[in-house]
């Protein structure tokens, strides 16, 4: 799908049509709704770290969505592989405190969130492929078991000395944060895995074969079979890299955001990524800039509720809307375009 | 109803597919019109029924001037066009497809109606049959009596022969015939010289979007061909051969597939060979092809390639075994995807280089040698039948083995098709083996050595080529003579051709 600058602006003044209408309904002033979003979210060098912090993940996980987009699966289990990505994140923290240097254990971390985010989504994978089971409901069921798991965690095994609570488990110390930039609490380690991603993902999709075989089992598995592909083999390679960037999102979480397991570690940040690709068109350029206005509308509306009693909630209003909006400004154009022709 | 296009002129971006067409039809009379693939003829007829517009032109219906702008409004004008590629609903049951596009009427109702105009042109009807159990011949029977029932009075027909069994062209003609007689108007899209020839009483060619000839008959089929082609096509010569050894043998092999399965099929083809396979549709020639290439397996029996029991299809296209499917954009290749990305797929071996390297001096060769009218930059949806199945062929390996194909020239011109098979017949030259279904006796008569006739999913016929007859393979195809069965244990060699 590819979305053009002309269905851009038309979404974008939907949405500011719709958002203004609806904090009219609520009694709000629009303009000064809008001027916190702003000042909330690029205000000051604190609040870029804070934005960017909710944008490593969603990054990471878009990321990930456009290797199964592009082979034409609904990767919906994204959600279930970020937590996933956090057990095991936190297993490895957890199993190796006090054996193994800092720096190497959180390494490890890292690549143990990687491995269970990878498993997570090549579960669904296999149910797709041996099972038959489409991957929507594969996806959905183990995000509800992945959730599961966690409650289970911190109520249970991994519960605090003394009584379990929803503030999850007992915090690591300091030594195993992954450290923060001097100017706010971003750790330039998340950044760059998040840059990573994205110029790994640039460069398997445009200039190398596994993107291309993506494109080609994704547009007709029967063909690609007859032109000598493998599509199963493919379909879980697609599952895997993105479980597995899912998983680092997780991993980062845990290590660099919460330093702990919490029971909302996923921050439904999966879900927004689903959105955020859909934004994208689906193609991996705008992904970058889309996440970006995404994590700023979410840091963005924190403080709306002190400020004019509003909930935050308006970020979701307005992340949704815009998804919307572009793909009815799309449907709009493509349809315009068809009876021209 | 008399139909008068002036001045047709359509454009697709630069692709300029009418180039000013006039055509006029006389009120009781069949109009045929003919042209080779890419000719234009779908897009006129789309554009008379509303399906596409004009880019200039008019269009007159008993001299009033009409502008459709749904195909719906060309139908309330008593405009109707069967499509090429039937536009129904699957799922759906006959009926339940014949009540579309009109006002409710109680079911009992319109089963009497439906049941009553198929009996008036010898159609037969399922009424409660979910059409994708039914064959093209009878969906088109059925869309054609929805029409009618629609009170059409101009009726076009995109290749209506293509895909059905000659009973039921026999049918079909019959019908228009008699529809003809009681006034109303009929255009026949074809690129058959028999259909036109056979049934219509005028004929409009078109070549490369422009009018090139108008004949009346009786025809000269001569003329016809320098009006389509500028001049008569050659017909490629067969190259005799000695066969070798055995390259695909089917001992006591059964399978599902295709509308009757594969019935206690054994046979045995020798390296070297051209064995085409006929039959009606889905009677079990592509299950065979199907189970030679291992996309399908057999349920009893045994089927073995290159002398080992048949593998995964990936395994035999590494020995040099290529299928070839029959549906283009459906199996073959992948919408969206350039020409030169088909060349650079199955190409690298390397999951992490570039595949796009080298592939675009292969893409330019297969473009130059294939004549495929495209760039290597062109998504193949974009390019036409025909040229699409010239990239399929540009794609087999260069020195393939066995080839295994689907109607090779579905759908393709008669000098495409010629050139088709004169570069399959290189490859067996080079010494590949070629087994391949058609719907048409005389492309079978023309190129194979042997032929295999299926009937209801049994093999019922085994002969060589130069001691049959159409009229032969006719009647084994429909299964009325009744030559002894092959017996199940003995293998039935090739007869040599000189």
């Amino acid at each position: 799908m590819r979305i053009r600058a002309f269905e851009i602006l038309v979404a974008a003044g939907l949405v500011l049509l719709f958002t203004t209408a609806v904090l009219l309904l609520t009694g709000a002033p629009p303009l000064e709704a809008f001027a916190l979003l702003v000042r909330g979210s690029f205000g000051s060098v604190s609040k870029l770290a804070r934005v960017l912090t909710v944008w490593v993940p969603l990054t990471l996980c878009a990321c990930g969505l456009i290797y199964t987009f592009r082979i034409g699966l609904w990767n919906i289990g994204v959600e279930g592989q970020v937590i996933l990505g956090a057990v095991g994140a936190t297993w490895a923290l957890r199993a190796g405190a006090g054996h193994l240097p800092p720096g190497v254990l959180l390494a490890l971390a890292m690549a143990a969130g990687v491995l269970l985010g990878a498993g997570w989504s090549l579960a669904a994978g296999v149910l797709r492929t041996r099972g038959g089971v489409n991957e929507i409901f594969a996806g959905l069921g183990l995000n509800f078991v992945a959730q599961g798991i966690v409650l289970w965690l911190i109520f249970g095994p991994w519960k605090r000395p003394g009584v379990a609570s929803m503030s999850g488990t007992v915090p690591f110390p300091p030594g195993l944060w992954l450290p923060n930039f001097s100017w706010g609490r971003l750790s330039p380690v998340a950044l760059g895995c998040a840059v990573a991603a994205l110029a790994l993902t640039a460069w398997l999709l445009g200039r190398t074969r596994v993107g291309l075989f993506l494109r080609a089992v994704g547009g007709n598995p029967r063909a690609a079979h007859l032109l000598g592909l493998p599509p199963e083999r493919y379909l879980l390679l697609a599952m895997a890299l993105a479980g597995g960037m899912a998983g680092l999102a997780g991993g980062i979480q845990v290590t660099a955001v919460y330093h702990r397991l919490i029971p909302a570690i996923s921050s439904n940040y999966g879900y927004l990524a689903l959105l955020v690709t859909m934004l994208a068109g689906f193609r991996l350029g705008p992904v970058a800039p889309i996440a970006l206005f995404f994590a700023g509308l979410n840091v963005g509306s924190v403080q709306l509720p002190m400020a004019l009693q509003l909930d935050s909630s308006l970020s979701g209003v307005i992340q949704g809307a815009s998804v919307l909006a572009v793909l009815l400004a799309h449907g709009w154009d493509v349809r315009r375009a068809r009876r021209q022709a | 109803m008399h139909i008068v296009l002036d001045d047709i002129h359509k454009r697709y971006g630069r692709v300029h597919a009418n180039r000013g067409v006039s055509l006029e039809v006389r009120a009781g009379t069949i109009h045929g019109v003919l042209g080779e693939n890419g000719a234009g003829k779908s897009t006129l007829m789309r554009i008379l029924a509303g399906y596409t517009r004009p880019t200039s032109g008019r269009i007159l219906l008993d001299g009033d001037e009409v502008r459709w702008r749904a195909p719906a409004e060309a139908v309330a004008r008593g405009v109707g066009m069967l499509y090429q590629d039937p536009m129904d609903f699957l799922a759906m049951t006959a009926l339940e497809n014949y009540a579309l596009g009109r006002r409710w009427v109680p079911p009992r109702e319109l089963r009497r109606d439906l049941e009553a105009r198929a009996a008036e042109l010898g159609f037969t009807v399922h009424p409660e049959m979910p059409l994708e159990r039914l064959t093209v011949g009878e969906r088109q029977q059925l869309e054609l009596l929805r029409l009618l029932s629609l009170g059409v009075r101009v009726l076009i027909l995109d290749e209506p022969t293509t895909g059905i069994s000659g009973v039921q062209r026999e049918t079909l003609f019959a019908a228009l015939r008699c529809l003809a007689d009681e006034g109303r108007s009929v255009l026949l899209v074809s690129h058959k010289l028999e259909d036109v020839e056979a049934l219509c009483d005028e004929i409009t060619v078109l070549r490369q979007g422009a009018v090139s000839g108008r004949a009346e008959r009786p025809f000269r089929t001569r003329e016809l061909l320098e009006m389509m082609f500028g001049e008569p096509p050659a017909v490629p010569r067969k190259v005799g051969s000695t066969p070798g050894a055995p390259i695909v043998s089917f001992r006591n092999a059964w399978a599902t597939g295709g509308r009757s399965g594969l019935r206690r099929c054994s046979v045995t083809i020798r390296e070297g060979e051209v064995v085409g396979l006929a039959g009606v549709e889905g009677a079990g020639q592509n299950v065979f092809l199907r189970l030679a290439a291992g996309l399908n397996r057999p349920y009893r029996g045994a089927v073995e390639v290159c002398g080992a029991p048949v593998r995964a299809y990936r395994w035999l296209r590494q020995q040099g075994v290529a299928f070839l499917p029959a549906g283009r954009l459906e199996e073959g290749l992948v919408r969206g995807l350039t020409v030169l990305d088909h060349f650079a797929l199955g190409r690298s071996r390397i999951p992490f280089l570039d595949p796009w390297r080298g592939a675009r001096d292969r893409a330019e060769e297969g473009i130059r040698q294939y004549r495929i009218r495209g760039r290597p930059e062109t998504p193949v949806e974009a390019l036409s039948g025909g040229n699409q199945q010239r990239v399929l062929l540009a794609l087999l390996p260069e020195r393939p083995r066995l080839l295994l194909l689907e109607s090779p020239t579905r759908g393709l011109d008669l000098e495409s098709a010629h050139w088709v098979w004169e570069q399959l017949l290189a490859h067996k030259a080079r010494g590949a083996t070629i087994v391949f279904s058609s719907p048409e006796l005389d492309e079978i008569l023309m190129v194979a050595e042997r032929v295999l006739v299926f009937h209801d999913g049994a093999l019922v016929a085994d002969v060589a080529a130069a001691e049959t007859s159409v009229a032969e393979l006719g009647s084994a195809i429909a299964g009325r003579a009744a030559p002894p069965p092959p017996s199940p244990d003995v293998s039935v060699t090739a007869v040599e051709t000189p």
